[in-house]
C-alpha cells in the first residue's frame, strides 16, 4: 500500500506546523459523500416494511410492521411500501424529496455469511476474496483532483480504516474519542525515531495532519474541539457529528464512512418497538445528526445507508430472523432526488422467494453505487466499469439518483 | 529478531525482566515445556464461576419484578432488565477483566496464556450483549483454560455447550418443528384463539457460527440445508434454570432440553446420525473435529497468529497435517507450529494488537493492575473493549484493521500517560534491554538516550516499531 508521506522526520515536523492554512483550502469538487456501513445485516422487511404485500404479515408475524394509519403503523412511501415507525426523520426526508428507498437490493453475494457479505459489498467485488482494497478507496484515486490535498479527501470515522476506504490512495481516520493534545515534542521525536521505518512514518505523518485538521476547524469555529463527538446520546449521532464537522471545515474530506452495528437481529428483534426499533431510531438520529452539522453542506450531500444482506422473510424459532439475501438501501441528502421507492418488487410467496427462504434480490447494490459515484462524484463511467467494480457489466448504473 | 526475542515476544507476551536470559538457552524448550503440564489457570482464583453469575442474574431480575409489581412503579419493563443485567453483572465484567490483566502480566508461561487468548478469540462472544455481558470472561476461564493443552474436540465441545455461547448465539430457546414442545404449543394454538400466534422453530446463529468460524471455516464445502440440520441436530441445548414450562436445570449451567428437541435421525454433510438427544449434536462436533477443512482452517489462523497475516502455505500444510495425523492433539500441532521455520524467522510481520500493546507493556514495567477501572478506560481508548469483539468472528488478527493513524495517536497518548506514571525508579537502557533484548535497533537506543525525560523515554521505547511489532 502506498501512503502519501507528508513528514520524514523531525525537520519535516517542524516545517509542517508552519504551512499556511492556504494549502488547506480547496477540495476537488464541492460534493460531499457519506457511506454508512450496518453491519450484521439488517432486515429490510422491518426497515421498509411491504406492508401491501399480502404475504408478509404472514410470514413477519409479530415482527411485521402494520399498514400506516394503525397504531406503531408504519410511515407510508406509496401504496405497498412504508419506513419502519422509527425512521421519523427519514420520512420527513422523503416527503421532502431528499431520500430515495431501495427495496429488494443486494451486493452480488449469494452465501450467508457476514463476514464474506461485508466483504463483497466493501470490496466492489463479486466474491469475498481478491483484492485487498475497496471500491470507494479505487473511486477516490480516480476522482478529479481539486487543489486540496489528497489525503483530506476521505475519512474514516473510526480508529482504523475499514476495508471499503482502504487502497493506494490516502484516507485518514479519525474517531470522535476526544484525543487531548500529544506533547509536540514527544510526537517530534517520534517521527525521527520511524524516519527509517515507512509504515509508521506515513501512519504518523496522517495523524499529525488529521488532529491539525481538527484543530484548524476548533479555531474556525467548525467545532468545539474539547467537546468533539462528546454529549450525544449515543455513538453513531458522536461518529456523525464528528465526520460532519471534520467535513465542513476547511480543507475537510469530502467522503466519510462510518460504521454501524448491532444489527444481527436471531432474537427477540422486536416489532415497531424493541431492539431493531432501538437501533433504527439510532440511525435515524445519525442521518438527522448529519443534516443539522452539516448546515449549507447537507445541499451538496448524498448518504447512503447499506448493509451485507438481509434477513429471512419468516420470522424464526426466537422471535427474530436468521441470515437471508434481499434487503434495503437508503440514500438521503439535498443532492439526491428522493421522494422515489426504487423496487422492482417479486413478491413474497413461497415461489418467489430464493431457496423458499430469502427475499430475492431484483438489484444490484453496485448499480446505486455506481450511480452515486458518476452523478454525485463524478467518476468516470469507464473507471467504474473496468476498475471501480470489475466484473460489474450486469449492474447498469441507474439514472436519475441525484439532483441535476 | 534473535532466536530468544522470537520466543518471549512473538509466542510470548513480551519479556518481563529476566525472560530473555531465561529462555535463551533453549527457546524451543522453553516454549515446549509450557504447553505440557496443568491447564494454565486465571490469576484470580476467586472469580464467580458462569453458573452462579447466571443465577444472580435470574434473582435480580426476579426482585426486580416483584418490586416493581409491589410498587406498581411505570418504567419501562426494557429498562427494568436492563438495569437489572447491569447491576447484576457489572462486579463480575470487571473482575474477569482484572484478572485476565493480571495473568498476561504475571504468568511464567506466556506462550500457554496467548493460546488461552488466541482460543477465546477464536470461539468469541461479545460482552457487548446484555446477557453475555457478565459471563463473557468465564467462557475462557471455564472452557478454554482446561482444555488449550488437550484435543481440539474436547475444546469444541466444551465451548458449544457453554452457556456463554448458547446465550451469545442465541440456541436456548431453538425449537425444533416437531418437538414436544412445538406439539403442544399447536394443540394448545387449536383451542384457544387469543393465544399470542408464536411461530416455534430453529434459531441457525449458533449451528451456522459453529460451521463457519468454529470449524470447517466459510468454504468449507456444507450448504444452507446443512446449516439448518445441524440447527435441528443441537435444538435443546441450552442454559438450565428457566421458569414454568422452562423450569429444568441447574440455573446457568449448560442444560439439555428434550422437550425442545427435534426428534428423529438427521442427514449432515451426507451423513445420517441417528443418536438420541444431546448425543446427536456431540456425535456431529466429533466429525466436525476431524475434517480436513477444519485443520486447515485452525492452521491457518494459528499460523497468522503467531507469524504473519499472509500466512506461508508451508507452514499452514504443516501444522493442518500434525492437527489430522494427531486427531486434532493441540500440543503436537502447537509443536508443529514451533518446529516451522518460518516460525523463526528474524523479520517481525505481526503489528501488536492493542491489547498485546497494554499486555507487553505491562510485563515490560514489571506491573501488574491492581483495579480495573483503569483498565477498562485504556482499553476503552485504544479500541479493544476486553472481551468485546462486537461479533462471532471475534477480534481481526491482520494489521489492517489496527493501523489506522488515529489509533496509532492513541497508542502514542496512552504510552505518554504511562511514561508519565511510571518514570520513576525506570532506567531506560535497562528498559530496553530486558524488554527488547538485541532486537532494539540502535536508533531507539540512541533516541532513549537524548530522551528529554524519563517520562519522555518511556514512552518512546513503548512507541518503538521495535516495541509495537512482534
Amino acid at each position: 500500500m502506498q501512503r502519501r508521506r507528508f513528514l520524514t522526520g523531525a525537520g519535516a515536523f517542524a516545517a509542517s506546523a508552519v504551512i499556511p492554512n492556504a494549502l488547506f483550502a480547496g477540495t476537488g469538487g464541492s460534493s460531499r459523500l457519506v457511506v454508512v456501513i450496518l453491519r450484521g445485516a439488517l432486515d429490510g422487511l422491518a426497515a421498509v416494511p411491504p406492508y401491501g404485500d399480502p404475504d408478509y404479515v404472514n410470514l413477519h408475524r409479530e415482527l411485521a410492521i402494520a399498514a400506516p394509519g394503525s397504531a406503531d403503523g408504519a410511515l407510508a412511501l406509496d401504496g405497498t411500501f412504508g419506513l419502519h415507525p422509527a425512521l421519523g426523520f427519514m420520512h420527513e426526508r422523503f416527503a421532502a424529496g431528499e431520500l430515495v428507498v431501495f427495496q429488494a437490493v443486494c451486493s452480488p453475494y449469494r452465501e450467508r455469511s457476514h463476514f464474506d457479505g461485508q466483504n463483497v459489498l466493501e470490496n466492489g467485488l463479486t466474491k469475498p476474496i481478491g483484492t485487498a482494497d475497496g471500491w470507494l478507496n479505487r473511486a477516490l484515486a480516480a476522482m478529479p483532483r481539486g487543489t486540496g490535498r489528497l489525503s483530506d479527501r476521505a475519512v474514516a470515522v473510526s480508529q482504523n480504516v475499514p476495508l471499503i476506504l482502504r487502497g493506494e490512495a490516502s484516507v485518514i481516520s479519525k474517531s470522535p474519542q476526544i484525543t487531548p493534545d500529544v506533547d509536540e515534542e514527544l510526537l517530534a521525536r517520534l517521527a525521527d525515531l520511524y524516519s527509517k521505518d515507512d509504515w509508521f512514518s506515513a501512519r504518523l505523518s496522517e495523524a499529525v495532519e488529521t488532529e491539525k485538521m481538527v484543530d484548524g476547524a476548533a479555531q474556525g469555529g467548525a467545532m468545539d474541539k474539547a467537546s468533539a463527538g462528546a454529549g450525544y446520546p449515543d455513538r453513531l449521532a458522536a461518529v456523525s457529528r464528528m465526520a460532519a464537522e471534520l467535513m465542513r471545515s476547511e480543507g475537510g474530506p469530502q467522503i466519510a464512512v462510518l460504521e454501524a452495528d448491532g444489527w444481527d437481529t436471531h432474537a427477540n428483534q422486536g416489532g415497531a418497538k424493541g431492539t431493531l426499533a432501538t437501533r433504527l431510531a439510532g440511525l435515524d438520529r445519525a442521518l438527522q445528526t448529519l443534516a443539522q452539522e452539516l448546515g449549507p453542506l447537507w445541499r451538496q450531500t448524498a448518504v447512503l445507508m447499506v448493509t451485507e444482506f438481509g434477513r429471512t422473510a419468516a420470522v424464526n424459532g426466537t422471535r427474530g430472523t436468521d441470515h437471508g439475501t434481499g434487503g434495503c438501501a437508503l440514500l438521503a441528502g439535498g443532492a439526491v432526488r428522493g421522494g422515489q421507492v426504487i423496487a422492482d418488487w417479486p413478491g413474497l410467496g413461497s415461489k418467489a422467494l430464493l431457496d423458499r427462504r430469502d427475499l430475492k434480490p431484483t438489484l444490484d447494490l453496485r448499480s446505486v453505487f455506481k450511480a452515486v459515484l458518476d452523478e454525485h462524484m463524478h467518476v468516470d463511467a469507464d473507471t467504474l466499469a473496468k476498475r471501480v467494480f470489475p466484473d460489474s457489466s450486469g449492474a447498469r448504473p441507474l439514472q436519475g439518483l441525484m439532483r441535476a | 529478531m534473535m532466536q530468544a526475542e522470537i520466543a518471549v515476544l512473538r509466542f510470548g507476551l513480551g519479556a518481563r525482566p529476566g525472560e530473555l536470559a531465561a529462555a535463551a538457552a533453549e527457546p524451543r524448550a522453553w516454549l515446549m515445556a509450557q504447553i505440557r503440564g496443568p491447564a494454565p489457570s486465571a490469576a484470580n482464583a476467586s472469580l464467580a464461576p458462569s453458573d452462579q453469575i447466571f443465577a444472580g442474574l435470574l434473582a435480580a431480575r426476579d426482585e426486580r419484578q416483584m418490586l416493581q409489581r409491589e410498587s406498581a412503579a411505570q418504567g419501562s419493563e426494557a429498562k427494568m432488565a436492563f438495569n437489572a443485567i447491569r447491576e447484576a453483572y457489572q462486579p463480575h465484567y470487571r473482575a474477569q477483566v482484572l484478572a485476565r490483566a493480571q495473568s498476561a502480566a504475571l504468568t511464567m508461561r506466556p506462550f500457554a496464556e496467548r493460546l488461552v487468548h488466541f482460543w477465546a478469540n477464536h470461539f468469541a462472544v461479545s460482552a457487548d450483549k446484555g446477557v453475555v455481558y457478565g459471563l463473557a470472561g468465564t467462557l475462557e476461564n471455564e472452557a478454554i483454560r482446561p482444555h488449550v493443552g488437550g484435543r481440539f474436540v474436547g475444546l469444541l465441545t466444551a465451548v458449544e455447550q457453554h452457556p456463554a455461547m448458547i446465550a451469545f448465539l442465541d440456541n436456548q430457546y431453538s425449537v425444533g418443528t416437531d418437538s414436544v414442545a412445538a406439539q403442544f404449543a399447536a394443540r394448545f394454538r387449536g383451542r384457544n384463539a387469543t393465544t399470542p400466534n408464536r411461530r416455534f422453530g430453529i434459531n441457525e446463529n449458533l449451528a451456522r457460527e459453529i460451521l463457519e468460524l468454529h470449524t470447517l471455516g466459510v468454504n468449507g464445502g456444507y450448504t444452507q440445508a446443512d446449516v439448518t440440520s445441524f440447527a435441528q441436530i443441537i435444538t435443546g441445548w441450552s442454559i438450565g434454570g428457566g421458569k414454568g414450562r422452562l423450569a429444568g436445570g441447574a440455573p446457568g449451567r449448560f442444560y439439555f432440553r428434550e422437550n425442545l428437541h427435534q426428534p428423529g435421525a438427521k442427514v449432515f454433510l451426507g451423513k445420517t446420525y441417528s443418536q438420541a438427544g444431546r448425543q446427536q449434536g456431540e456425535a456431529v462436533l466429533a466429525d466436525l473435529a476431524q475434517r480436513p477443512q477444519t485443520a486447515k482452517f485452525i492452521a491457518t489462523k494459528l499460523v497468522r497468529h503467531f507469524i504473519a497475516d499472509d500466512p506461508p502455505p508451508a507452514a499452514v500444510e504443516r501444522v493442518a497435517r500434525s492437527f489430522l495425523k494427531s486427531g486434532g492433539d493441540l500440543p503436537q500441532v502447537y509443536a508443529a507450529l514451533i518446529d516451522s521455520p518460518e516460525s523463526w524467522e528474524a523479520k517481525a510481520r505481526k503489528f501488536k494488537t492493542p491489547e498485546d500493546f497494554v499486555f507487553s507493556t505491562l510485563r515490560a514495567l514489571n506491573v501488574a493492575p491492581a483495579q480495573p477501572e483503569e483498565l477498562i478506560r485504556t482499553f476503552d481508548l485504544l479500541g479493544q473493549r476486553q472481551f468485546t469483539p462486537g461479533s462471532p468472528a471475534g477480534w481481526p488478527d491482520t494489521s489492517k484493521n489496527w493501523d489506522g493513524s488515529d489509533a496509532l495517536m492513541h497508542r502514542v497518548l496512552w504510552a505518554s500517560r504511562v511514561g508519565a506514571k511510571y518514570e520513576r525508579g525506570v532506567e531506560p537502557a535497562q528498559l530496553a534491554a530486558e524488554s527488547l533484548g538485541g532486537y532494539a535497533r540502535a536508533e531507539t537506543l540512541s533516541a532513549l538516550r537524548r530522551a528529554s525525560s524519563g517520562s519522555q523515554a518511556v514512552a518512546l521505547l513503548l512507541m518503538s516499531p521495535e516495541f509495537q511489532r512482534r
